[in-house]
């Protein structure tokens, strides 16, 4: 349903980054809800007039000071947000916008905002419509989702057919545990049908047949490559030549920069990210060191692919052996390297790229073929969940409630149960913080 | 000319609630009946509860109504149904004596403070300026009072079929309310048709209940209201016996003579308590249907059919019913036929049953297009409380579909109206795990006090109960060891650790009696709160996964869409969703979301706009002050 208890106070107080991804010259956090006066306070120790930008020294609760920052009180619900709400423009380095946050929500009632939340309550408080809040969110995700609107255009109506098309059995599945449930005292109706457990395990393997396709976010993400291997094994080299000379994409899905250096190109048609983790080690000298290695590690198991360039053997499961100064004079060949390439002289880089291509296309949806988006796929796992449950579960009472849940989750993904959900999938496009 | 704050139309179970539950709020309340001697007559089936049924029985008993009692009064055999079934859908059923139930009726009835008997026809509302002022009787006689609640069941326009047979009248031997119906016809209102039937009655002495399958009443000793500590009848048994192939061909060749299939009754009928020849035309594969043959008493040898309602010739009910094992020689005392009546499209009511169109004019029961005992007593409960609330200024309960199948029940007739007579199942609560038929107390008691339609004993019952709540909760906090159970011969894994009580409820096969040895000296297992605390945590998980739904349903509902919102002026909203919407007048968005049809589209619009408008107010206000 509607989340329009907003206005009248019941709601959790959220807090967000609202401005750039730090680093930055200024960082504003946000803060919305019936807390953001006890929140400013906490933190400015003071609460500022109304609409007036003034300094104040921003402290935690154990009195350390996070920053020195302007800040800016709107009661609602003349705000943005139509609740009350507070500003802090703080400097805008990583460290400082990860302690205010932190302090923040450490504040009981107080904590991070969802993407889209903060329009999302405007909306809901009468400050902007439906058409205004779905305008802003078009123009947000315009240039970075061209490739995706693309691919989605056809997919979108194909699972709504499909969904639909499992609501239906669902529905029949329930009317039959409804009516056995209902009716079987009276003598008309029969206990549940045999076949009936077949139905419901044969609609959930369905399920998770369509939950291990590629998902729709891999098209505006790209195939996440990652580089790694030693200091000086050739990451940078390969990852200039790997990227060079190609199509360069607006990073999508902005807002997640990381220390390392990641670049985004398409590659015949498919989209790529490029990770070079080199840029967490070879910049972080001494202390540091042991969080860049850390990094480098996460970095590898995001990727959908390791470029290993390290001894061979030592790389992560999966990864790909390369063995990247073909041109070097100390070169040594890997015993069973999957590929030996020289950046410098650019050979064997044609035949990686390839192969990567082969390698990207394998785990991206197929041209036409519907992908669910992460919303659409963590709905419909639920909805397998139960399915699960159902299965598991003697009494058709509880079996009924099971299959309630699997229609509710069909519904959500549909729309068609509540405007909450519509509106979920509305916001849940915008950049946290907006 | 004599005043009152309430005025019920109607001795029938709609009508008994609502002059009672008026009447326990403390509002001047009179109940008008043709006949008081006819005051809780039972006129079909004289049983009580079932599947759905049984729920709103308790719910009415848990706000203090008067169904749960008289039936207990005059039951004479008791049935649980769908007990091997979760306990949420079990339905408690009896079936009673009539002579005793009534008698119970009428002592509650004419022993309630603040409640006076009118015996007179009301011909007419009296209405001013739109409203209803009160009402005028047959003999000319005039009885003022701002709300009116209707409770005339099936006499409105009634017509009864038997074959080629018709009558006027709502049941066998009295008058038909033409006059009223004629004056809710001529105000304009939405009025449809529906049918209902009825069954032959046999004479029990006629029967060879020695050939046929008996079913005795339950052994343990429940009963429908915690007021009744224990049984006061002797109790029967049924007999079971079915329709054969020869029954069928009897009907088969005589389906031009029901009006069911003649064309005489077109109106729609209940799918879900068919008549026979229904059954057969729609089920034809089937070689035989149930027929449960139920004692209508203890000092009468009537029998009531249950399964064979039909509005068939006389002479074929005759060879219908000897076609049947153990009927051979039955005899038919009253033979059955089917009734067709008028009712309000329920959509035109307002959530506590009031005429949006005639403000003051409250309809209950079967008028509104219900089928069954307890649907009436549960509506007319709803309308009296209001009325009276609205009388006093004070609150009726607040009730909802998360907490009573009342209120599914009414949420679903007002905002969907009805195709068929309205019958209660546990499949149309979508809450139902929590809408138990044990748990009323602690899902309405509690509500009914606070609005102070609760009598003295009930109210001294349930805050002795209440005071037992906390024990039970700190016995549930108590851990066992999963190897102390595995000593004791439970089917649990030896190495499953410390678990409290509350958790172990949910592992199959441990129940309150298999914890027994440490829930404590003077633990008492068997008392109903222990029970339902115990099935609380059986479907805790449940539970707990529902309450993220609730909050978002509560959330909508908390925006109201005012009595004659302008849905024409909602900018993006199409024609057919504004019809929609005006014919169901939600109260909120949330009820909003549950008319028929009305698209996810719609509703964003519809809370934008209402969104709009309440800002604006609010502005306006601020600038006036």
């Amino acid at each position: 349903m509607i989340g329009v208890n907003a206005a009248s106070g019941h709601r959790d107080t959220i807090v967000a980054l609202s401005s750039g991804v730090p680093p930055a010259a200024i960082g504003v956090v946000r803060i919305s809800g019936p807390q953001a006066d006890d929140a400013l306070r906490a933190l400015a120790g003071r609460m500022p007039e109304p609409r007036r930008a003034s300094v104040a020294v921003l402290k935690d609760e154990a009195g350390d000071v996070l920053d020195e920052a302007l800040v800016l009180w709107f009661p609602g619900p003349n705000s943005a947000t139509g609740e009350d709400l507070a500003e802090l423009h703080c400097h805008g380095g990583r460290a400082v916008i990860e302690a205010v946050q932190g302090a923040l929500v450490k504040l009981a009632g107080v904590r991070l905002a969802q993407a889209g939340e903060f329009t999302r309550r405007a909306f809901a408080n009468g400050r902007i419509d439906l058409a205004e809040a779905e305008g802003l969110g078009d123009l947000l995700a315009a240039e970075t989702q061209m490739q995706r609107a693309a691919a989605m255009a056809s997919a979108q109506g194909a699972i709504s057919r499909q969904v639909e098309q499992w609501r239906d059995e669902v529905l029949r599945l329930s009317a039959m545990v409804e009516a056995a449930l209902d009716f079987s005292d009276e003598g008309d109706v029969d206990d549940l049908p045999e076949g009936f457990t077949w139905n419901m395990r044969t609609l959930r393997e369905d399920l998770a047949t369509w939950l291990e396709r590629p998902r729709s976010e891999k098209l505006g993400e790209g195939f996440r490559v990652a580089l790694a291997g030693p200091p000086n094994a050739g990451k940078s080299t390969l990852f200039n030549a790997l990227v060079e000379s190609e199509a360069a994409i607006t990073s999508p899905m902005a807002g997640t920069t990381r220390d390392v250096i990641e670049r985004m190109v398409a590659i015949a048609g498919v989209p790529f990210s490029f990770v070079d983790t080199a840029g967490l080690r070879d910049s972080s000298p001494d202390s540091i060191e042991a969080i860049g290695i850390d990094r480098a590690r996460d970095e590898m198991e995001r990727a959908d692919l390791v470029l290993w360039l390290g001894k061979e053997g030592e790389g992560p499961a999966g990864a790909w052996e390369v063995a990247a100064r073909k041109d070097a004079e100390d070169f040594e060949a890997k015993a069973s390297s999957d590929y030996a390439v020289s950046a410098v002289t650019g050979e064997g880089v044609s035949e990686l790229k390839l192969a990567l291509v082969a390698a990207a296309k394998e785990i991206m949806p197929k041209p036409g073929e519907a992908a669910l988006n992460a919303r659409q796929h963590a709905v419909l796992d639920e909805a397998r969940q139960s399915l699960v449950q159902a299965e598991a579960l003697g009494d058709p009472l509880l079996v009924a409630e099971e299959l309630r849940s699997t229609r509710q989750a069909f519904d959500r993904i549909l729309g068609s149960a509540t405007t909450e959900d519509m509106l979920d999938a509305l916001f849940g496009r915008f950049c946290i913080g907006k | 000319m004599r005043e009152f704050d309430v005025l019920v139309v109607g001795g029938g179970h709609a009508g008994v609630e609502a002059a009672c539950g008026a009447a326990r709020m403390g509002a001047r309340t009179a109940l008008v009946s043709f006949d008081l001697d006819a005051i809780g007559a039972m006129s079909c089936n004289p049983a009580i509860g079932g599947l759905g049924k049984g729920h709103l029985v308790r719910e009415v008993d848990a706000l203090d109504g008067v169904l749960g009692r008289a039936a207990d009064a005059g039951a004479i055999h008791y049935r649980m149904l769908n007990r091997s079934k979760g306990s949420a859908v079990w339905g408690p059923r009896v079936q009673a004596d009539r002579r005793l139930f009534k008698a119970e009726v009428q002592r509650i009835v004419w022993s309630q403070p603040n409640l006076t008997r009118v015996e007179g026809e009301a011909a007419g509302l009296i209405l001013e300026g739109g409203r209803v002022a009160g009402l005028e009787l047959a003999d000319g006689d005039r009885l003022e009072a701002p709300r009116v609640i209707l409770c005339t069941g099936t006499f409105l326009g009634g017509v009864l079929f038997r074959g080629e047979e018709r009558f006027e009248g709502g049941r066998i031997g009295e008058n038909a309310a033409t006059r009223m119906a004629r004056q809710l016809r001529d105000a304009d209102l939405p009025m449809a048709r529906l049918k209902t039937g009825t069954p032959p009655r046999l004479d029990g002495r006629t029967i060879d209940w020695a050939s046929l399958p008996e079913q005795a009443s339950d052994a343990d000793q429940w009963t429908m209201s915690p007021l009744t500590p224990e049984r006061r009848n002797p109790q029967v048994f049924c007999a079971i016996t079915r329709t054969t192939m020869a029954s069928h061909d009897v009907i088969r060749a005589n389906l031009d003579r029901s009006p069911l299939f003649s064309g005489a009754i077109d109106a729609a009928g209940p799918r879900y308590c068919p008549s026979i020849e229904d059954k057969i035309h729609r089920f034809g594969d089937r070689d035989g249907h149930q027929v449960f043959l139920e004692p209508e008493g203890l000092d009468t040898h009537l029998v009531y059919p249950n399964g064979i309602s039909t509005s068939l010739p006389v002479d074929v009910q005759h060879a219908m019913v000897r076609s049947m094992p153990g009927l051979a020689d039955a005899r038919i005392v009253e033979p059955g036929y089917a009734v067709e009546y008028d009712h309000i499209d329920p959509r035109a009511l307002t959530p506590d049953l009031q005429l949006r169109a005639t403000p003051g004019l409250y309809c209950a029961g079967q008028i509104n297009g219900t089928t069954g005992y307890e649907e009436a007593a549960a509506q007319g409960l709803v309308a009296g409380l209001a009325a009276a609330g609205d009388a006093l200024g004070k609150e009726p309960p607040q009730l909802d579909r998360a907490n009573s199948y009342i209120a599914v029940m009414v949420d679903d007739l007002t905002l969907q109206g009805v195709s068929e007579p309205y019958r209660m199942l546990t499949s149309r609560a979508e809450y139902r795990l929590r809408l138990r038929a044990n748990n009323v107390s602690s899902r309405l008691t509690g509500l009914g006090l606070q609005a102070g339609c609760i009598g003295d004993e009930r109210s001294a019952w349930y805050q002795a109960r209440e005071e037992r709540r906390q024990e039970f909760a700190d016995v549930f906090a108590r851990n066992v060891a999963a190897k102390d159970l595995c000593e004791q011969g439970l089917n649990v894994r030896r190495d499953g650790g410390v678990k409290r009580v509350a958790e172990w409820l949910r592992h199959d096969g441990v129940d309150l009696a298999a914890l027994s040895p440490w829930l404590g000296d003077g633990f008492d297992e068997d008392f109903a709160l222990a029970q339902e605390m115990a099935e609380d945590e059986v479907y805790a998980p449940y539970l707990a996964r529902q309450e993220a739904e609730l909050q978002d349903l509560r959330a909508s509902e908390n925006l109201a869409l005012a009595d004659g919102f302008a849905y024409a002026q909602v900018p993006g909203l199409s024609n057919e969703m504004v019809e929609r919407l005006s014919a169901a007048s939600p109260p909120t968005l949330a009820a909003a979301g549950r008319v028929p049809g009305v698209t996810p589209a719609a509703l964003a619009a519809l809370l934008v706009h209402a969104r709009r408008l309440e800002s604006e107010k609010a502005e306006g206000s601020q600038r006036a002050a």
